[in-house]
């Protein structure tokens, strides 16, 4: 029983597949990357936080 | 706390994930009548399954919000009708996609998940119009749940109907030879299933952290700033009342 | 409960037979309705399924019109804060809601489906009583669900752009069951046994999902 068949070409409408898995990948990544601003937006407000209490603790 | 374990159910999704389509496309045999094409099977029906649950999880978390009046309830609610929505776009185009493989045509009304699919997409997809056109935030969650307890009603009554409304000469374009997968195929199937499972279950913890964390964020500013704290741009996003 | 439901009822109904807009809009909106589908199939009249999907689509579509006008009264008078602060069970609201569509609806159907058969349909009808039981069966799963989107939509600020986006999805079940119910009056094929059961189960489900959700649709 041949597990892995990596030397056997692929048929003709791979294509439709490979598309079908793109698609899946490709919204993963825009999910990554909507995820990607919200976390540098984080980190600038979290920044800027730090910063005011920083100011408070000075003038306190 | 929704970041823990999330990075546990991170490694699990990969690891299952990877190894079912890997299963998919290495350890299960072609498929007899549509060949290489109904590896697809292994992605759409995953997807359409998990997003379906994901429906029905928004709608029991919506009877919770109901019952306890707790707005973290009505937070995992909008998420997870959120993420299904998402999954249910996917299952759409990856049907459209296998639907022009086996059949030439983009689209194709005698597949009867199908079609439920999309009138189900339908009926969520104003799920969020909903919520924007509700200012008052109270009412907004009230009204959010009394939708998506409705549409989970609804979900299996419309498979229900659709599915009897095709006649039975008509051969589903997504069926298998003998309506049933063999042995190596289902290993497969159940891997991805599995792994399908496991993505939404992480993808739904990260927005929740996500949204908790940008909770968190406002209440320390509005400790530190007082009282000014710009005002937020309306969401159709419910916030979770502050610690 | 009664006292209550039959209150509300009467007075939604006094409303509409002293200044008629619903049931009129509703039946005039039918008509014009058969009349562009004459021009957009382009025939003189239609038989089988496509007579059962013409006249089905017309009274969903008029349908959707009624449900948008029902709670608009109660917001902009103040009848919401006037039932909230009588002593009574929330749910007669409901009923009270549900009777009266459904009471509109029998209307809008006395006036189209004469219209549909004199202007639209070829052959004669046969076996009338599945039409009436499919009207019966679709009225009542109508009114549960129109009533509970016409409370949805009628908080928010785009409610007649809600009321057809949400009760028309929620509605194709009933459609189907419907139109595979009456196809045979019309010379279409025969319908299987199931489709009164379909369509009973359709409206138990939704009467049973209104009266559980609808008491948090009233809440300030």
């Amino acid at each position: 029983m041949t597990i892995l068949a990596a030397d056997v070409t692929l048929p003709d409408n791979a294509g439709y597949v490979v598309a079908a898995y793109l698609v899946f990948l490709v919204l993963l990544l825009i999910y990554v990357a909507i995820m990607a601003t919200k976390l540098s937006r984080f980190e600038r407000e979290l920044t800027e936080l730090n910063e005011l209490a920083d100011k408070e603790r000075t003038a306190a | 706390m929704y970041g823990t374990r999330l990075r546990a159910f991170s490694l699990a999704t990969l690891v299952t994930l990877t190894g079912g389509f890997a299963l998919a496309a290495f350890y299960a045999p072609e498929d007899a009548d549509q060949g290489f094409m109904q590896k697809i099977l292994y992605l759409h029906v995953p997807l359409a399954i998990v997003a379906l649950c994901g429906f029905v999880f928004g709608a029991v978390c919506a009877i919770q919000h109901l019952r306890t009046g707790e707005s973290r309830w009505d937070l995992r609610s909008y998420v997870a009708i959120h993420m299904s929505l998402i999954f249910g776009a996917g299952v759409l185009v990856t049907g459209s996609i296998w639907a022009r493989a086996s059949w030439g045509h983009w689209w194709v009304w005698d597949e009867p998940t199908l079609v439920s699919f999309l009138i189900v997409f339908l009926l969520y997809a104003t799920y969020q119009p909903l919520r924007f056109s509700i200012e008052d935030r109270d009412k907004q969650a009230r009204y959010a749940s009394v939708f998506a307890i409705t549409a989970g009603a609804f979900v299996p009554l419309n498979f229900l109907a659709v599915r009897l409304a095709q006649s039975y000469t008509h051969p589903r374009v997504f069926a298998t030879t003998d309506g049933g997968l063999e042995p190596r195929m289902k290993v497969a199937f159940y891997a991805c299933l599995l792994g399908m499972a496991l993505l939404y279950a992480t993808l739904w913890k990260y927005e929740m952290a996500s949204k908790n964390t940008s909770a968190q964020i406002k209440a320390l500013r509005r400790r530190l700033a007082g009282d000014e704290v710009p005002a937020p741009r309306r969401s159709a996003a419910p916030t979770l009342e502050s610690a | 409960m009664t006292r209550a439901v039959n209150a509300v009822l009467r007075r939604d109904l006094r409303i509409e037979t002293r200044t008629p807009q619903v049931v009129p809009g509703m039946a005039l909106f039918a008509v014009s309705a058969f009349v562009v589908f004459h021009f957009a199939l382009q025939q003189r009249s239609v038989e089988g399924n496509l007579a059962a999907g013409v006249l089905w689509v017309t009274l969903l579509l008029a349908a959707v019109l009624g449900i948008a006008r029902q709670f608009v009264a109660d917001r902009e008078e103040g009848g919401f804060e006037g039932f909230l602060l009588a002593p009574v069970d929330r749910t007669a609201l409901l009923v009270a809601k549900a009777a009266s569509l459904f009471l509109f609806l029998v209307a809008l159907e006395i006036v189209a489906v004469p219209a549909f058969l004199v202007m639209l349909l070829g052959p004669s009808p046969v076996e009338f009583w599945r039409l009436l039981l499919a009207l019966l069966l679709a009225d009542l799963g109508i009114a549960f669900v129109g009533t509970l989107v016409g409370a949805l939509a009628v908080q928010s600020r785009a409610r007649d752009l809600l009321v057809p986006l949400l009760a028309l999805p929620l509605l194709i079940p009933l459609l189907i069951g419907a139109v595979k119910l009456s196809a045979p009056v019309f010379g279409g094929p025969a319908a299987a046994a199931r489709w009164p059961w379909v369509l009973a189960l359709y409206d138990l489900v939704f009467g049973l999902v209104a009266y559980a959700v609808f008491d948090f649709l009233l809440e300030d």
